[in-house]
């Protein structure tokens, strides 16, 4: 059991939700108690669909328990079938079903319906959304595709002349920017001359799907959800994958390297043309007091590890945390982590999150919506990079991370929460200015002066031993020590007296620990 | 005798009071009652409720009312997960470890719910025993309740009921020869609370008070000398528990509209023999005022069809204000369960000939609406941008539960929101 006050994803047939609701032709039958209905809404309310999700649910009540749930859920997939004429159905489960065990794909199948059947199997008390979207793809890709495995060996041939064709595989309904990166993917590969056979899940038919054997390679936009999928591809098709994500400047030029080798086209042109502002707007001084700035990333793998390699990389931050929610890709985080001389966080749990921020005080958070939670209520400026999805994270403007425009939005997006450097010195300069003093925000945010920085000060206090205490001129002199830094400064200070057993802590004090950890 | 004849109420032509009532069975699209956590969490300032689930009541709560920007909740979910499933751990011994853990985290919770889930149900976890469990380790710091919010038994504000319901046992009985003293029930806004309360005492009604009250410690008292007055139309087992205590319940229409409020004060002040006289005296500038915020908005509405998916119970009422006081036409009244008793009056005055109907299929009730083409649809989130897309006018049920929409001075407030949608596609020319 565990404890949860927010959580990163939904449950895994939301996952599949996912899947069907961004294709076309597609319906799920979900065996479901009442209420589980609510999961329309992300698409309707957060995404703003104007269809309803392609989902018909069950909705058994209690006393359907004892009866038969089973009729209950054959006579919803018959309905569906009649009403909505898909060309393909899925049939599962969601969590309180798969305690009854009904065998939601077993019953379909006895229907007879003149439709392929996709059965998912999904644990619910053991995987989550991420995973149910790429298990959902995988089984889906498997059933329309698997007709057209060529017999083992042979070889792919390209006739001689023709333009190279690819998959995009990953882009799904309620995913971060999956509609602006995808739209920005396309505009690549068109300059690339690289033509695109199947875009899946997003747009897909069920008849789309039995033909991505036709393209040369694939190209896995969001591992978490292609990865599985893309893999089976080069298993039985033999077709290779760009793994590359290309998010940022560097892993945008690797990726038009990559796909340009697979494709056999010649990149230099779009290369040497290439449309970001990041490079030059980084080196530009005004960004100088982004050097060294102390940050903390958390979101999904695939954007938690580009976001490091952007934030080290292209900006000049410093990676103090990396952590993600997707378990399943624990070991690439880990990877990266090494690269910034760090330990990954591997969580799923907000508490841990939120106990990570609150010890490394970091200066920016790059996280999800729920570390924007968290950076609030520790004073800390934040971006969000990743799902979980809010109705904010739908702009009505095109505003990818992915390619070169991508990584002028991530520019913006995460240099916009910072202070200016000039203003952070005039800060420093003034503490005691009544208008102008800590908790104040970044001047062209507009925000009022809120006392939120007082009350992330306890975090470290409590770990201190109650023996030590602060003299009332050595509290003032932390006072004047910009708020985003005097956590540390107040954790180095007492760490400081510990060792070296002073139960006092003066100005003296502090300078010398300040000079101390300076070196 | 019909209720409302007992009352003395100008009756529309034949009421719906024996009208059918079509019953239907298929895809609900309503929330559970775990969704009344939303607004309880925060009506009931040191409760906590943790919902004992699986990762979708999680994700349900966090998803249903947009909450995540908003300072931490004080609702939680223990995820159930396969161990526990598999026998590997012991779901008490596990419920206990993040109830202490949780404690730890919030010391000013005073009263904690464990809520029960579709999940918990099915597998029969015993949380009531949990609670008297975990009560006896944490009194007298933290109370601990229980009910169920799940979805196989309960429709979204059947979780308040569910709620409340549970702390009828907690409160305090009235000392013996108390005197005459009245209640209201249901979660109300703040400012809805404080207006009534000038009210009852304006008409001399002493000792009024409501359930749920702001703090958990503030539980007011129950007995033979209670009379109680629903708020909201839901709370068919908290009535019950309250009439097993003693407390007697005052019929009434719900207090929404200018009408419906005066009915509502007019039940209590007969039972406490207020003179007619004194009764017109205090209520009738404000009832004046309502009247004058629902005119604002009759010309948008009057003579408009409107279509009521079920949601939260408070369609009939809804729609016997907007028939009655804005002139609209139901054409379908829609609500997951049908308490006739409890609405005896509110049927009465629906006009004659408005379509009831109790549980859902909603693709058959899709299709009907739009057969129907009505002027205004009243519908949940997962239904309404798909009705806008195809040229259908809504209005989203959910509001009409987080706005304070009962009593004189929200009347205007509550017509303004049905006018609202047919304004902006009025004023639209994108």
């Amino acid at each position: 059991m565990q404890l949860a006050l927010w959580t990163y994803e939904g449950p895994p047939h939301i996952g599949a939700m996912r899947i069907a609701t961004a294709m076309e032709g597609v319906h799920y039958v979900l065996h479901a108690p009442q209420g589980d209905t609510y999961a329309d809404l992300l698409f309707t309310m957060i995404e703003r669909r104007s269809k309803r999700p392609p989902v018909t649910y069950t909705t058994f009540q209690a006393r359907d328990l004892g009866g038969d749930t089973a009729e209950l859920f054959m006579t919803a997939a018959r309905e569906a079938f009649a009403r909505f004429q898909p060309q393909a159905m899925l049939v599962g489960a969601s969590c309180t079903a798969e305690l009854i065990q009904d065998d939601p794909g077993g019953l379909a199948r006895t229907l007879g319906l003149p439709i392929p059947i996709v059965p998912l199997e999904l644990p619910a008390y053991q995987r989550k959304e991420n995973w149910g979207a790429s298990e959902t793809f995988y089984q889906i890709v498997r059933t329309m595709a698997q007709r057209q495995v060529p017999p083992p060996g042979t070889r792919r041939l390209r006739a001689e002349g023709a333009r190279a064709r690819c998959n995009i595989l990953g882009p799904t309904a309620l995913g971060f920017r999956h509609r602006d990166d995808l739209r920005e993917i396309l505009g690549l590969l068109a300059r690339l001359g690289v033509d695109v056979n199947v875009v899946a899940p997003m747009g897909a038919t069920p008849a789309d799907l039995a033909r991505l054997g036709d393209a040369d390679f694939n190209i896995v936009l969001y591992p978490e959800i292609a990865q599985q999928t893309a893999s089976w591809l080069t298993r039985s098709f033999g077709q290779p994958s760009v793994r590359t994500v290309p998010i940022g400047v560097g892993a945008t030029r690797d990726f038009i390297r990559e796909v340009a080798a697979l494709a056999g086209v010649d990149a230099t042109a779009v290369l040497d043309d290439e449309t970001s502002r990041l490079p030059w707007y980084a080196r530009s001084v005004d960004s100088t007091y982004l050097t060294g700035k102390r940050v903390f990333i958390f979101g999904d793998a695939t954007h938690a590890v580009a976001a490091a390699r952007v934030a080290a990389q292209e900006l000049g931050f410093t990676v103090v945390g990396l952590g993600t929610y997707s378990r399943e890709f624990a070991r690439d985080v880990r990877e990266a982590a090494k690269l910034y001389g760090i330990e990954a966080l591997i969580t799923d749990d907000y508490m841990d999150v939120e106990a990570q921020v609150a010890e490394l005080q970091p200066e920016l958070v790059l996280g999800t919506q729920m570390e924007r939670n968290i950076a609030k209520k520790l004073g800390i400026p934040c971006a969000v990079i990743s799902a979980p999805v809010h109705v904010q994270d739908f702009p009505a403007r095109t505003s990818p991370q992915m390619g070169f425009e991508g990584a002028n939005v991530l520019f913006d997006t995460w240099v916009h929460p910072l202070m200016m450097g000039l203003e952070e010195h005039l800060l420093a300069m003034f503490r005691e200015d009544f208008e102008f003093h800590d908790g104040a925000a970044p001047s062209h945010l507009g925000g009022k002066a809120e006392p939120i920085a007082e009350k992330a000060a306890p975090v470290a206090v409590q770990e201190s031993p109650a023996v030590l205490v602060w003299s009332k001129d050595g509290e003032k002199e932390l006072g004047k020590i910009p708020f985003f830094v005097r956590g540390k400064a107040r954790r180095n200070t007492e760490r400081y007296s510990t060792e070296r057993g002073i139960s006092t802590i003066t100005v003296d004090t502090l300078y010398e620990a300040k000079a101390h950890y300076a070196r | 005798m019909s209720a409302s004849a007992a009352l003395d109420l100008p009756m529309m032509a034949g009421g719906c009071g024996a009208a059918p009532v079509l019953r239907e069975r298929g895809q609900r699209e309503v929330f559970c009652g775990l969704t009344g956590i939303i607004w309880l969490h925060r009506k009931i300032q040191d409760a906590f409720f943790l919902v004992v689930g699986s990762r979708t009541c999680a994700h349900l709560i966090q998803s249903a009312a947009g909450v995540m920007i908003f300072a931490e909740p004080r609702f939680a979910t223990a995820i159930i997960d396969e161990r526990d499933l598999a026998g590997l751990a012991d779901c008490n011994e596990e419920l206990d470890r993040v109830v202490t853990r949780l404690l730890e985290r919030r010391p000013d919770i005073k009263l904690l719910f464990l809520v029960g889930s579709c999940p918990s149900e099915v597998i029969k976890l015993d949380l009531s025993r949990a609670a008297q469990r975990l009560s006896r380790v944490f009194s007298p710091k933290v109370r601990v309740l229980n009910y169920s919010g799940s979805g196989i038994e309960t429709t979204f504000t059947q979780g308040e009921d569910a709620c409340l319901a549970a702390l009828v046992p907690e409160m305090p009985a009235s000392a013996a020869g108390a005197s005459r003293a009245l209640l209201v029930v249901g979660a109300l806004a703040e400012v809805v609370e404080d207006q009534m309360r000038r009210l009852f005492a304006a008409l001399g009604i002493g000792a009024v008070s409501f359930l749920p009250p702001r703090r958990a410690s503030e539980l007011p008292a129950v007995g033979p000398n209670t009379a109680y007055l629903l708020a909201q139309p839901f709370l068919a087992d908290t009535a019950r528990l309250l009439e097993q205590r003693g407390a007697t319940r005052l019929e009434a229409p719900f207090p929404l509209g200018a009408e419906g409020t005066t009915l509502w004060l007019r039940a209590a002040a007969d039972a406490w023999g207020v003179a007619p006289a004194l009764f017109h005296a205090v209520t009738a500038a404000g009832e004046e005022r309502a009247r004058a915020g629902i005119a604002r908005h009759r010309d948008a509405l009057a003579g408009k069809s409107i279509f009521f998916f079920p949601d939260s119970q408070l369609e009939i009422p809804l729609a016997r204000f907007l028939a009655r006081e804005l002139a609209m036409r139901p054409i379908e009244v829609g609500t997951p369960y049908l308490h006739r008793q409890h609405l005896a009056t509110e049927l009465d005055l629906l006009p004659a000939g408005t379509m009831l109907s109790e549980g859902q299929h909603v693709e058959n009730q899709l299709d009907r609406c739009r057969a129907a083409r009505p002027d205004l649809v009243v519908c949940g989130l997962g239904l309404a941008n798909p009705l806008e897309a195809e040229g259908i006018t809504t209005k989203w049920s959910i509001e009409l539960v987080f706005t304070p929409i009962q009593g004189y001075d929200q009347a205007g407030d509550l017509a303004g929101l049905f006018a609202r949608p047919l304004d902006r596609r009025a004023r639209l020319a994108v």
